[in-house]
């Protein structure tokens, strides 16, 4: 079963790595999405991560589901993060394994493009100047649907 | 009917409000309460027209049809990762 989480609280990778891998997995991929420090050439101090946090589990976890699917394993672990994260922090997670190395590389990519089309989750930016601005997002689909490619079919 | 409208991220700031309580004739669609929500005055007339919105966690098309009780969360172009 594919594992999903939306949590505020720091993100430890390796116990995301611990909910998969199996004795028919021959490769175990991790992904971590990390802040940044720039943006369009402006230096990022921090980054405010906000979510709708009810809906956003349901979203991640069908995510999570449709990936397990698609990419027939179902090792896959996956975590988002909300709230005041520094440069460098770990804001999202993508823990899988599959018995070779294409099916796991296709479901991590998977699970982050869908992430970016239709996760209700937003973030605002903080200048080291001084400003701070929510990151220009993506309009998600009206019927919540994947997307019809995603990197997604065979494997 | 009511239904809770919500908002998050730019349209809560946009509209000083993380939600709010909408009366609505029986029958009304989403796009029903959009319209009574940016007639109502300057904070909620910011809002855009067609926003993409989730009826009870699920994204739903603005001509979705509303019961009494429902939750429509107003969400603002996604930015996770």
């Amino acid at each position: 079963m594919p594992y999903a989480e939306i949590t505020a609280d720091p993100l430890d990778p390796a116990r995301l790595l611990a909910r998969v891998g199996s004795p028919e997995d021959g490769a175990v991929l991790l992904f971590l999405g990390t802040v940044r420090n720039h943006a369009d050439g402006r230096s990022v101090s921090g980054m405010q991560y906000e979510g709708y946090q009810e809906m956003a589990l349901e979203v991640l976890r069908r995510i999570a589901e449709e990936a397990s699917e698609r990419f027939s394993t179902p090792n896959l672990a996956v975590t988002h993060r909300l709230g005041a994260l520094e440069i460098g922090e770990v804001s999202v997670v993508v823990a899988v394994s599959s018995p070779h190395r294409a099916e796991a590389y296709g479901a991590s990519r998977y699970v982050m493009e869908e992430i970016k089309r239709r996760l209700p989750v937003w973030k605002k930016e903080f200048y080291v100047e001084g400003a701070a601005e929510w990151v220009r997002g993506t309009v998600p689909p009206a019927d919540g649907s994947p997307a019809p490619h995603s990197g997604a079919g065979d494997p | 009917m009511r239904v809770q409208a919500r908002f998050f991220a730019a349209y809560r700031e946009l509209t000083g409000a993380s939600g709010a309580e909408v009366d609505l004739p029986e029958g009304a669609t989403v796009a029903d309460l959009i319209d009574t929500l940016r007639e109502r005055g300057p904070s909620f007339g910011v809002l855009p027209p067609r926003p993409a919105v989730a009826v009870n966690l699920e994204y739903a098309p603005l001509e979705t049809e509303l019961n009494d009780g429902d939750e429509v969360a107003f969400i603002p172009p996604v930015a996770g990762g």
